[in-house]
């Protein structure tokens, strides 16, 4: 069977005497959609931050598409086809929701006329179409999360790094991204997420994997997870196994 | 800005003025502005569209004026060479200070205060220097001929700082419409969302400087050619590394214009201030700091900017009213 | 090779030199810590505050000593005013435009005083100018010496006001964590003007004790003022033990170069220095990204 497209190898990642990150495996592959799950502060946005090459781990090694990338600053790592969104969006606020996405487009093109149409187009995919001309800044949050997904995917990615990209939406805005973010792995994106919307988490991924205090603690299909009784005790609380069973039951 | 048609007007309409006025007075006056207007559009480069302050422009300014006269003087190179070595040479300088400050993740007020730092060592060293004539500086021989890049008529010295004012706008009209633009102004807005779209924020900032060293060391080219005498005070003082951030700053910072309004305003505002206090050191610079501070304060985009927001400000409103009347 | 007869008189007189350097960057670091930008105008404060210590000695016939009771306050009251009413409002809370802003109120106050009194450099002549005091193997001048001990006075006035005082531990709360600081109800506003009142009380009261064998000229304030922020950064921005020990360890180094490599060279000794520790250990140094 070939290597996933995505191979995190033991990766640790120390601050100062804190542990954030303790020998922690996953894999992602292609052509999924994988999360990675988990309570706050479990060291899951560190981890993103490495694979995507914001930080270096202090052990471990990282594998993308069978070569290893570990330690690679983040533009070689977005060259080989690795985007990522960010959990705070982080959009070039003085810029126009085009103009955003054309900096991702000319990672592949060089031609600003041809970067412009890819940037459009992606925009209208993303359900930007008639927001393009708006300054960046005046976008809701939801338009924020989207255009952080419309700059990562105008890269034309191979993996993209979802960091809670649903976080802070309401429920019907929920409604309207799920399908978004599904369309996108029928296109052959590989998608790795972090997510906290449970209920979008199931729906979604096929295969997640579970980070507690800097360590995987469990992997499986969401089902399995879900009722994996450690996993919820340790990232739900008491008595969060009962209620999400049934609510997945519905 | 969408055509070059605002770039061509304005430079034609510059280029007339001569034929209209004879005043030495008023030429020299538009001479030195737009001098100051060219190493504004140099500072505007890296300052405005990519985001880093520098306070030390100096350096660059400092090593075009010394390396066209140095040559000229110590080396008998011709005059039109040794101005474009001293653009090559300021670019240089630039990408060494650059390659420093960027790989070392200097930011904001500390890379201000190191491009501050590398300009006050450059003083330092040419004041005491025998290559640059140390205190006594450096004189060009009089020789007004046109291959000594030496003119009998400002009219002359007016158009070819006209000349070299035009490119230096087409370069930022070409850098706005460019990839290494985009990508410059990416990360001026957002350092890590640009990393993460592939940009290569170390190099593109490092070309950024270069690109802006070479234009304000072409200032400083001029002014050794124009003026024939520098020092280390003049080619390395704190004045031009000033006037460099103020004239975009004032004109419009990360605009194609801005440097150019910059200096036009900040220039006549100096010259005002001397009609009506008399002529005295530190009077100039006096009124270029309430400016700066008015401008910050009431219209930190700068005039163009100011002028941009308020127009579509007024679209807004008009277009919101139209609406309101056609629902009503 | 030097021989100590030539290098401890040296070093003493670094410290000396130093403790005065400390003074100046103390101002400069408190600011920093407190509200995360380098004050570009300490310099021309600096300027002004010689001045009007020259000239509370000229027209008012006041020591510089005693002056200082006039000025610390005076300079307390005019940097509280400049940060509450000035650099506060006109930066609309921008880091890059609080820069501009402290540049350009350097670039005015420098301007006016040339424009006031022209480039000329000016002295004072106090009776005790040349007084020494002998400690067997060197003489040192009596004002410097004076000098010395005052910086450690102002320092522990400093460390008691952060200690023990109310508006101390709200500048501390602020420092540590502006948000939560502001959500308790403290005026972050009042807080960040008094801690630029306290720097600038500092630079009046290092131009008190520098004067008596200092000059003064308009731009005097610059040559201080780069080194202040060699001492800053070597000793930790923010850093007050930092600043102290840094001024200490510069004014001796500027004192050794200066012997050695000449006064112009021994001035960029201290530049290069300034630049190669911005360089290796900026975050390092510094902590968070500017």
């Amino acid at each position: 069977m070939a290597e996933p497209l995505l191979v995190v190898d033991r990766v640790s990642q120390r601050f100062g005497g804190l542990l954030a990150v303790d020998a922690a495996s996953l894999s992602a592959p292609a052509g999924r959609i994988t999360a990675l799950i988990g309570p706050n502060g479990a060291g899951k946005t560190t981890l993103f931050a490495i694979i995507s090459g914001f930080l270096k781990p202090s052990a471990g090694s990282i594998r993308f598409n069978g070569e290893e990338i570990t330690g690679e600053p983040p533009h070689r790592l977005a060259r080989r086809g690795i985007a990522r969104t960010f959990q705070i969006v982080q959009p070039f606020a003085g810029l126009s929701v085009l103009e955003n996405i054309l900096v991702g487009a000319h990672l592949r093109h060089r031609a600003r006329t041809v970067a412009l149409a890819a940037a459009e187009q992606v925009g209208r995919e993303i359900g930007l179409g008639d927001m393009l001309g708006r300054s960046a800044d005046t976008l809701t949050v939801a338009g924020r999360k989207r255009l952080e997904l419309a700059r990562a995917l105008a890269t034309d990615p191979k993996l993209l790094l979802l960091d809670e990209v649903l976080a802070g939406l309401n429920p019907s805005e929920i409604r309207d991204f799920v399908p978004v973010i599904r369309g996108l792995c029928a296109r052959g994106i590989t998608i790795l997420m972090i997510e906290h919307v449970m209920q979008a988490v199931m729906s979604l991924s096929e295969h997640v994997f579970v980070l507690a205090e800097g360590r995987i603690i469990a992997e499986g299909s969401p089902a399995m997870v879900a009722a994996d009784a450690a996993v919820v005790e340790a990232y739900l609380g008491h008595g969060a196994a009962a209620k999400l069973g049934a609510s997945h039951g519905l | 800005m969408k055509s070059v048609l605002p770039i061509v007007s304005v430079i034609a309409a510059l280029a007339v003025v001569p034929l209209f006025v004879q005043s030495n007075v008023t030429l020299n006056f538009l001479v030195v502005t737009l001098l100051i207007a060219l190493a504004g559009q140099g500072w505007n480069i890296l300052g405005g569209y990519g985001g880093q302050y520098s306070f030390g422009h100096a350096a660059y300014f400092g090593t075009g004026a010394y390396v066209t006269a140095i040559l000229q003087v110590r080396y008998g190179v011709n005059a039109w060479i040794g101005f474009a070595a001293g653009i090559a040479v300021g670019a240089a300088v630039g990408a060494i200070i650059g390659g420093l400050t960027f790989r070392s993740g200097l930011r904001g007020s500390y890379f201000a205060l190191v491009t501050l730092a590398f300009a006050e060592v450059l003083r330092i060293v040419a004041s005491v220097a025998p290559i640059t004539g140390a205190g006594v500086g450096t004189l060009i021989k009089l020789d007004l001929r046109a291959q000594a890049l030496q003119f009998q008529s400002r009219a002359a010295f007016y158009w070819l700082i006209l000349a070299l004012v035009a490119l230096s706008l087409l370069i930022a009209w070409l850098l706005e419409r460019s990839r290494f633009g985009a990508w410059l102004i990416a990360v001026r807005e957002n350092e890590d969302a640009a990393m993460a779209l592939g940009v290569d924020a170390t190099v593109v900032k490092l070309g950024a400087m270069v690109l802006s060293a070479a234009i304000t060391a072409a200032a400083g080219c001029f002014y050794a050619q124009y003026f024939l005498f520098i020092d280390a005070g003049i080619a390395y003082g704190t004045w031009i590394s000033i006037e460099a951030l103020l004239t975009p700053i004032i004109g419009g910072v990360g605009t194609v214009f801005g440097p150019l309004l910059g200096a036009l305003v900040v220039k006549s505002l100096g010259e005002g201030a001397k009609l009506v206090a008399g002529d005295a050191p530190g009077l100039d610079l006096v009124v270029y700091g309430i400016v700066l501070v008015l401008v910050i304060w009431f219209a930190p985009r700068g005039l163009i900017g100011t002028v941009a927001d308020a127009r579509k400000w007024v679209l807004h409103r008009s277009s919101r009213s139209v609406r309101e009347a056609g629902h009503g | 090779m030097l021989s100590p007869a030539i290098l401890i008189p040296a070093i003493l007189n670094g410290l000396l030199t130093g403790a005065v350097y400390a003074l100046v960057a103390l101002g400069l670091t408190l600011i920093y810590g407190v509200l995360h930008i380098i004050n570009f105008a300490h310099g021309a404060l600096l300027s002004v505050a010689l001045f009007a210590a020259f000239f509370a000695y000229q027209a008012l016939g006041l020591d510089p000593y005693l002056a200082i009771i006039l000025l610390a306050p005076g300079f307390f009251a005019f940097g509280y005013g400049l940060q509450r009413f000035v650099i506060g409002p006109a930066s609309h809370g921008d880091d890059r435009n609080m820069l501009l802003i402290t540049l350009a109120i350097a670039i005015i106050l420098e301007n006016a005083l040339l424009y006031a009194f022209r480039a000329d450099t000016r002295t004072i002549d106090v009776p005790y100018a040349f007084e020494t005091i002998d400690f067997g193997f060197t003489f040192l001048a009596v004002p410097r010496v004076i000098g010395f001990g005052a910086v450690f006075i102002v320092a522990l006035l400093l460390w008691l006001i952060m200690g023990w005082t109310d508006i101390g531990k709200a500048i501390r709360a602020v420092a540590k964590e502006k948000l939560g600081a502001e959500l308790v109800g403290i005026d972050v506003a009042h807080v960040y003007a008094v801690t630029f009142g306290l720097g600038t009380a500092c630079v009046a009261i290092a131009a008190c004790l520098l004067i008596p064998t200092y000059y003064l000229n308009p731009h005097v304030g610059n040559a201080f003022v780069l080194i202040a922020f060699t001492i800053v950064v070597l000793g930790g921005m923010g850093s007050v033990p930092g600043a102290l020990v840094g001024g200490l360890v510069i004014g001796v180094i500027e004192s050794l170069s200066g012997l050695i490599l000449g006064e112009s060279l021994g001035q960029i000794g201290i530049f290069l220095l300034f630049i190669a520790v911005l360089l290796v250990r900026p975050s390092g140094l510094f902590g968070a990204r500017a």
